[in-house]
């Protein structure tokens, strides 16, 4: 029988740092809270972290897309490592939690701190949202496209919301889909961003503010997009064995998804309807005996509403084509629903914290501190899953 | 024709050049690998089906069905056309050869899936950008 490793890893503790719109502090020492805070929480001391693990890394993208790589934080800390991975060629953000847990399977390392920092809100400064890769304003008269963009940009499509607008669209054409059942990811995120006090928008919002909203790229609108913010998030990664006599009961990776078994491309991937994801969907389901029905939580990515609706299919809450009827309304996917979804406000009410977010509020919904956002009945199954697109990843956590 | 909106334009290398530069001819080239007749895209040199070596730019009719469509009303740079109509088209010759694009000469808000078009090229120093318009236009 083959041996799925990543159950020889488990996640011990996690941190976060202040999260806002425009802190308009340094992004290097918004990661080290997020940072210092995870060590604590696993009751570890930073001269036991000999891993690290980053995405994107020191990337140079758009403004405020990375906020530290793995050299800033490895020399701010002094960190003695026997292992470090950083970059943006991964199965989706929680690829480098993935690729951590790897390396302590393989005894690479025993504790490995992963995190995730954005300020992209503090660097977009008072202008709008830019569009991806366009080099920056200052060279978009002289910038070439090329690599993965060159179909893209040419022809207008400078952002996400237009890639994943155009995959919206054609599950809208194929499957009957409607605005009105897509809004109820954004409303349900906006609801529990209620129980969230670090939540950005966390006023009431109907479905009547939610279709008179302005539309970004058919069928998306304003409050299917999610909120850049500046703020940073760590977990630690622990072997099995080095977890015993922490602080906190360690959460098993139960199985992780990291297929890409379609091609790497937005609009050459042979099903319009969904992507990447589909495949790290089924590859996590195929690593465990459990089941959706199983699982007592889900966080999944919600850069866009539609991208949520997308993971809900890939990980089996619902049939192919079946996430519109599966959600409107909201009953299903409340926090006393059948499968509470997002339950910090996700992306779209709580901000952009790119994909580990939904990592860290899995850990908090099994530990049982989500306070007045808290799914009753002490969950003990959780999934966490990022990306869209070309990036996806997905990881099943069991509390003990 | 109304004044043209900014494009970023594609950085040409002798893998890309037969695609962006066809339509000095009126021709939309894909790569075309010589032994199974696969085209390629985007460009690589080596057949994905055959893994043949063997690949060469080869004009298709220009003729397509849109697969999805949606309409642009974010103004990501300055925009003078808002909303505009960014497509994937899936090319006549080969199911699941597609581009993303835009569909021009018409009102955006009247672009259907399932609706046929055929290319039309838009120059840009040095490079034609294929677009497309409905094939009934």
């Amino acid at each position: 029988m083959k041996e799925f490793l990543e159950r020889r890893a488990c996640i011990t503790g996690i941190g976060q740092s202040d999260v806002g719109r425009r802190l308009g502090r340094d992004p290097l020492a918004l990661t080290l809270d997020a940072c210092l805070a995870a060590i604590a929480d696993a009751g570890l001391t930073r001269d036991r972290i000999d891993g690290l693990a980053t995405y994107p890394g020191g990337f140079a993208g758009a403004q405020g897309f990375s906020g530290a790589g793995v050299a800033e934080v490895h020399d701010a800390l002094r960190l003695r490592l026997d292992w470090f991975s950083g970059g943006p060629e991964v199965p989706g953000q929680l690829g480098a939690v993935v690729n951590a847990c790897a390396a302590v399977a393989c005894g690479l390392a025993s504790h490995v701190l992963c995190f995730r920092s954005v300020w992209e809100a503090t660097a977009q400064g008072t202008g709008g949202r830019a569009g991806i890769g366009m080099g920056g304003a200052e060279g978009a008269g002289s910038f070439r496209a090329s690599g993965p963009l060159e179909y893209l940009l040419p022809f207008r499509a400078y952002s996400a919301a237009n890639w994943v607008a155009l995959l919206a669209q054609r599950h809208f054409h194929e499957f009957g889909t409607t605005r009105e059942q897509m809004a109820w990811i954004a409303l349900n995120a906006r609801r529990n961003a209620g129980g969230n006090p670090k939540a950005i928008y966390r006023e009431p919002l109907s479905l009547d503010d939610y279709l008179a909203a302005r539309t970004i790229s058919t069928p998306l609108c304003l409050y299917d997009c999610d909120i850049p913010v500046d703020g940073a998030t760590a977990v630690i990664v622990s072997r099995r064995d080095e977890a015993r006599g922490l602080r906190r009961p360690p959460l098993g990776v139960e199985a992780v998804g990291t297929a890409l078994r379609g091609r790497p491309s937005w609009d050459n991937f042979d099903d319009l309807t969904t992507m990447a994801l589909r495949d790290a969907g089924a590859m996590l389901w195929e690593r465990t005996d459990l089941r959706p029905r199983d699982v007592d939580v889900a966080e999944l990515y919600d850069g866009f509403s539609f991208l949520a609706m997308a993971w809900l299919e890939a990980l089996g809450f619902c049939g192919r084509g079946e996430s519109g009827p599966f959600v409107a309304g909201g009953r299903r996917i409340a926090l006393d629903g059948e499968i509470p979804l997002n339950t910090p406000g996700g992306q779209l009410s709580a901000g952009r914290l790119h994909g580990f977010g939904f990592l860290h509020e899995a850990c908090v919904q099994l530990w049982g501190e989500g306070g007045a956002r808290q799914v009753a009945g002490s969950p003990r199954v959780a999934v966490a899953a990022a990306g869209g697109g070309p990036l996806g990843g997905c990881m099943l956590l069991v509390r003990d | 024709m109304p004044e043209q909106a900014f494009r970023v334009l594609p950085k040409l290398s002798d893998l890309n050049r037969h695609f962006w530069t066809g339509g000095a001819q009126g021709r939309l080239c894909f790569l075309r690998c010589g032994p199974c007749g696969t085209y390629v895209h985007p460009p690589a040199p080596v057949c994905p089906a055959c893994l043949s070596r063997d690949v060469a730019p080869a004009a298709v009719s220009g003729r397509a069905t849109v697969a999805s469509v949606t309409l642009n009303h974010q103004a990501w740079v300055p925009t003078p056309d808002l909303p505009y109509a960014i497509a994937i088209v899936e090319i006549e010759e080969q199911p699941g050869l597609r581009l993303v694009t835009n569909v021009v000469n018409c009102e955006p808000a009247s672009v259907r899936i399932g609706m046929p078009v055929r290319v039309v090229f838009e120059p840009h120093d040095g490079v034609w950008v294929p677009l497309f318009e409905p094939a009934g236009a």
